[in-house]
């Protein structure tokens, strides 16, 4: 449990930093330093286990099926790293409160800050390489809010935007290698994902899996040729650039080469990728530092440099580089966080980073000139301090590797990269703080307050105390941690400044010289340098950028037309593609089921059918005509469904057939006729095209589907229906009983459906709409809106109408029927009352509101399901009785029948509700006075006699 | 038997298609109707064809059709008929509000709407 409150603390107590700002920035300042103090204090409790060789774990699951748990452990390396995030965060919180100014949001940079420390720690500490990922990719989020911190500046923006696109992209391969790593080794768990490295390497994926892995850490760790991000990222504040660019992000891709380093590490790819890759950078990088004239600049090129050697280092693939580069990950992190912050300083207190506007600040501000002069007399490798260990050691290493047969490669390379460092690190110290004083610094200078020099003052301290003691100071940690990165027991080797003339110490001192020498001339070489073509990183970026941009916008505005056919034509088109593959990859064996014999009805009604499709495709221009084709193949429909034994189908197919026709008559009324005729020849020669692929499509696969036999699951249905169910109308008994929720489901779709042609017909029409509606005129045939035959007629059916919708109703459980049917026929038949004696008329009929029709379907059929809770049962369970009563005899109660009841009421309602809604509307079009009682009048005396008068 | 409703099937599928491709909101509203058809009998037709074996449980019968794709298709009428009713809705609130019974933007066909305000803020901002 303790240590998931370590990455936790940070992210929690980000909340605060926007909370205390108002009691003003010091305590804005002390409540965030006290959370990272807490997270510390928590990581270093555990440093007696971990250094006793224990690994300390703690497990919590998220999601078990992915594989997926909150599992975090902690040894060697993992205490290393979490320690350094958060000690170097410590400083660099209290450097921040001074270099802030007043005008910058500070518990917004707070708030950023503790939300990467959070992601950072989760990083180094986590165990599950799911939950790794998630921590990687918070901390591309959180950079890219830091980096863009002042995002008033246009570079600021910019420099966040490349990270995150190098690092997200980077990301990205990373979970691709994480997941194929956990697929390898079977388990996504480092602490078991560890011990399995023979079963890793001798994996057939090993290969690509090393490729997706290093792409991430390479990306985040700003190795060639995705350096170029890190440079563009010193946009940010420097308290972001000394924490992030030198002691932690940067190093979370070394870290997870560090961390993989036992199962991955040892294998000729390993180190015929990752060796050159990494001298590559750490000699692009140091040559690149030395012609930079802005002080972050040259920092940070030097930071991809060293960023390289460590990963050169991890590539050797040897025990004692490993312990190497473990050195010199500590050493690195306090000498360049060191001189981001003394940069800084400088910024801070003359106003320019510029090394050509600078110089001779030494005795103007001796304080930060002394420890920025040690920290980068320690990046140069000079004797006595921390750099020149690790340093040593490094070229120790890098002396015997002999590459591709070339022996002389790998030190030559180092060689003149040590040569480069030096050279630039001479820069920084002379160019900054020697030379005579000028007087056009854009400030006065002068030293910072303590709060600004202690942070680097605590860290030079370390500087020269592991350079003077390595053993005492540093021997244990690097031991424990190198141990941990190998996996294994320590190569013999101690850290001592004196090891006697070796040859890394003679490469070292020429390299301090042939540096010295290089310095002086450097401004000869670069007029030199400036004279051939350089690529300019930036400007590549911004135009694969930019063309990736115009790619999708253009593809957006080709697909994106807002053309509906154009939008079905892609998605058929992909559809018959993926199919007609799909099709020709096949076997296309005849099946083997009894085919029925052909009957000459069968015949003609398909034949019925066929023409009548293909007329409604040939004359849709006249809506009134298909809509009547329409109707033909609905009708033929249903009779398909009645022969091949589907009685209930075909009932609700025609029953649905008459009501859509109706709908559609009178939406007719109030639209165009006809369709203007529209798209050249070649438009509809690609959509009949289209279609016809389509359709052979589908014909051939019913086809292929009924000639083969199958293993259906209603057996149980058939068998349970009666003894189960009550009904021995099986269809029936599977709406309301077996599938019951999904025809509660669907009662409230339809119901949705219904009250949205509500909202959408009630709404009140615009201006240009009620001048439409006025502008409709009705053909002469129509002139008679209630023809007395008409009228006659469906008053005398509706009690007969009703009456066969009881019926249907009542038969449903056992025979063909059921709610859906009679609520449509019961429907008809009061919706032929609405068509033939008008709206009016028959609205003020209505004595029940079709909204609370809906309404109480629903709510019947859904009390019934209810109703099983009070016997214990679960939603919808039925059951049912027999009982008898005298002169009527035994007869079947069941609750599905009140279950049927909801069906019915909210089909009648629905369906009410829709059309009449638009006969209202019809009846505005009318504009004609409607008249309350169409062929009342003959029956009131009354009223004809006031007429007569 | 199958030959004929299986090429029905293909038909109905087409038609439906090809009308779904036009430009004007009612042959749309055909094409889906059309569409709904092919799509019941294609499940319905899953469960295979049989004559005269209704599923109704009764001691004379020889055997029952598959009631499964019957009660499930049964459920899809219902709901296409719903789903029918609001684009023919939706369809003619548009044309009364619009003028225009077009499906996409590019060809909206209305003279006597007020022009389009798109644009016509921005153009007073100043640059």
């Amino acid at each position: 449990m303790n240590l998931l409150l370590i990455p936790l603390i940070p992210v929690l107590a980000a909340i605060l930093p926007p909370l205390t700002i108002r009691s003003g920035r010091n305590v804005c300042a002390v409540v965030t330093g006290l959370a990272t103090a807490l997270a510390l204090a928590l990581v270093l409790s555990h440093a007696p286990a971990v250094y006793r060789g224990e690994i300390v774990q703690t497990r919590l699951d998220w999601v078990p099926q992915l594989g997926l748990t909150f599992s975090f452990f902690i040894d060697g390396l993992g205490l290393f790293f979490a320690a350094m995030i958060l000690g170097i965060g410590l400083l660099v919180i209290v450097y921040a409160r001074f270099y802030l100014s007043r005008n910058d949001p500070m518990g917004r940079f707070y708030a950023y800050l503790l939300l990467f420390q959070g992601a950072m720690v989760g990083v180094v500490l986590s165990d599950n390489i799911l939950l790794l990922l998630v921590f990687w990719e918070l901390t591309s989020l959180t950079s890219f809010l830091l980096i863009g911190y002042w995002r008033h500046l246009p570079e600021a923006r910019q420099g966040a935007r490349m990270a995150l696109v190098v690092t997200g992209g980077g990301g990205l391969l990373l979970i691709a290698g994480m997941l194929m790593l956990g697929h390898i080794a079977g388990s996504y768990e480092l602490s078991v994902i560890l011990q399995r490295g023979d079963l890793i390497k001798a994996s057939p994926l090993y290969l690509p899996m090393l490729l997706l892995v290093l792409g991430g850490a390479f990306t985040k760790s700003a190795q060639f040729p995705f350096h170029f991000w890190l440079p563009h990222a010193m946009a940010a504040p420097t308290p972001v650039s000394a924490y992030l660019h030198s002691a932690t992000m940067v190093k979370a891709g070394v870290f997870l080469l560090a961390r993989l380093w036992p199962v991955l590490a040892g294998t000729d790819a390993w180190f015929l990728i990752v060796a050159p890759v990494g001298l590559v950078t750490m000699l692009v990088a140091a040559w690149i530092a030395i012609f930079k004239d802005d002080l972050k600049g040259l920092l940070a090129f030097s930071t991809v440099s060293h960023l390289g050697l460590m990963t050169m280092l991890l590539g050797f693939g040897t025990p004692m580089a490993a312990v190497a580069a473990v050195f010199h990950i500590l050493n690195h992190a306090t000498f360049k966080a060191a001189l981001f912050m003394g940069a800084g300083i400088v910024d801070h207190e003359t106003g320019t980073r510029a090394i050509r506007r600078l110089g001779g600040l030494l005795t103007l501000m001796p304080i930060t000139a002394t420890l920025v002069l040690i920290a980068s007399a320690s990046m140069a490798g000079l004797p006595l301090l921390n750099g020149f260990l690790s340093k040593e050691m490094m070229l120790e290493q890098a002396l015997g590797i002999s590459y591709a047969g070339l022996p002389w490669l790998f030190p030559v390379m180092v060689g003149l990269a040590t040569l480069f460092s030096v050279a630039y690190s001479a820069r920084l110290a002379v160019g900054v703080f020697f030379g005579p004083q000028r007087h056009d610094y854009p400030a006065h200078p002068h030293d910072p307050p303590a709060g600004m020099w202690l942070p680097v003052a605590v860290l030079v301290v370390l500087v020269v105390a592991i350079g003077l003691l390595p053993a005492l100071i540093a021997g244990p940690v690097v031991a424990r941690t190198a141990m941990a990165v190998i996996g294994g027991p320590l190569p013999s080797y101690y850290l001592a400044i004196w090891h006697g003339v070796t040859p890394a110490l003679l490469v070292s001192m020429g390299a301090l010289a042939a540096g010295a020498a290089f310095f002086l001339a450097h401004g000869g070489i670069d007029r030199i340098r400036l004279g051939f073509p350089r690529p300019d990183a930036k400007r590549l970026f911004d135009r694969v950028i930019s063309s990736l941009v115009a790619c999708a916008s253009w593809m957006t505005a080709r697909s994106h037309t807002g053309s509906l056919q154009l939008y079905f034509a892609i998605i058929l088109g992909t559809v018959l593609v993926l199919a007609a593959t799909g099709f020709w990859s096949a076997s296309h064996e005849p099946g083997t089921r009894d085919i029925l014999p052909m009957s000459l009805p069968a015949l003609v009604a398909w034949f019925a059918l066929v023409a009548a499709s293909l007329a409604a495709a040939l004359r849709h221009h006249d809506r009134v005509v298909t809509l009547v084709l329409t109707s033909i193949v609905g009708l033929v429909v249903s009779l398909v469904f009645l022969q091949f034994s589907a009685p209930d189908l075909a009932l609700t197919q025609i029953s649905v057939d008459v009501v859509t026709t109706v709908l559609l008559l009178l939406a007719l009324n109030l639209v165009p006729k006809t369709t203007p005729r529209e798209g050249g020849p070649l438009l509809h020669w690609r959509d009949a095209g289209i279609a016809a692929f389509a359709g052979l499509g589908v014909a051939g696969l019913v086809y292929a589907v009924m000639t083969r036999g199958f293993e259906t699951i209603s057996s149980y249905h058939l068998e349970q229906s009666k003894p189960g169910g009550g009904g021995t109308n099986v269809v029936n008994v599977i709406l309301v009983d077996f599938r019951g929720f999904d025809t509660f489901g669907e009662l409230i779709v339809l119901g949705i459906a219904a009250l949205a042609i509500y909202a959408l017909l009630d709404h009140p029409f615009g201006r240009a709409a009620a001048r439409r509606l006025a502008g409709i005129r009705f053909s002469e045939e129509a002139r008679d809106a209630h023809p007395m035959m008409l009228v006659v007629a469906t008053r005398a059916l509706l009690p007969l109408a009703l009456t066969v919708g009881v019926y249907i109703f009542l038969r449903g459980h056992n025979m063909p029927g059921g709610g859906f049917i009679a609520g449509l026929v019961v429907a008809m038949a009061l919706i032929m009352q609405y068509m033939a004696s008008g709206y009016v008329w028959a609205n003020a009929r209505a004595r029940i509101d079709s909204q609370a029709m809906i309404g109480a379907g629903i709510v019947i059929a859904g009390l019934t399901g209810i109703g099983s809770f009070v016997f214990g049962r679960p939603f919808l369970t039925s059951s049912f009785g027999y009982f008898s009563l005298p002169l009527v005899g035994t007869f079947e109660l069941a609750t599905a029948m009140a279950f049927d009841l909801g069906v019915f009421l909210a089909v009648v309602g629905a369906v009410l509700l829709s059309l009449s809604q638009i006969s209202r509307v019809q009846q505005r079009a009318e504009r004609s006075p409607a008249t309350d009682s169409p062929m009342d009048i003959a029956l009131d005396a009354d009223n004809t006699a006031a007429k007569e008068a | 038997m199958e030959l004929l409703v299986a090429s029905a099937t293909g038909v109905m599928t087409a038609v439906g298609i090809y009308l779904l491709l036009r430009a004007r909101t009612f042959p749309v509203i055909f094409g889906l109707t059309f569409l709904s058809y092919a799509v019941n009998v294609f499940l319905f037709a899953m469960g295979r064809l049989t004559i005269n074996q209704p599923p109704v449980v009764s001691a004379a019968a020889t055997g029952y059709s598959d009631p499964l794709p019957q009660a499930l298709v049964l459920t899809a009428i219902v709901i296409s008929f719903g789903m029918t009713a609001l684009i023919v809705v939706l369809a003619l609130r548009g044309f009364l509000e619009t003028g225009s019974d077009a499906v996409g933007l590019a060809s909206s066909g209305d003279d006597d709407a007020p022009p389009p305000r798109a644009g016509g803020d921005k153009a007073r901002l100043p640059s």
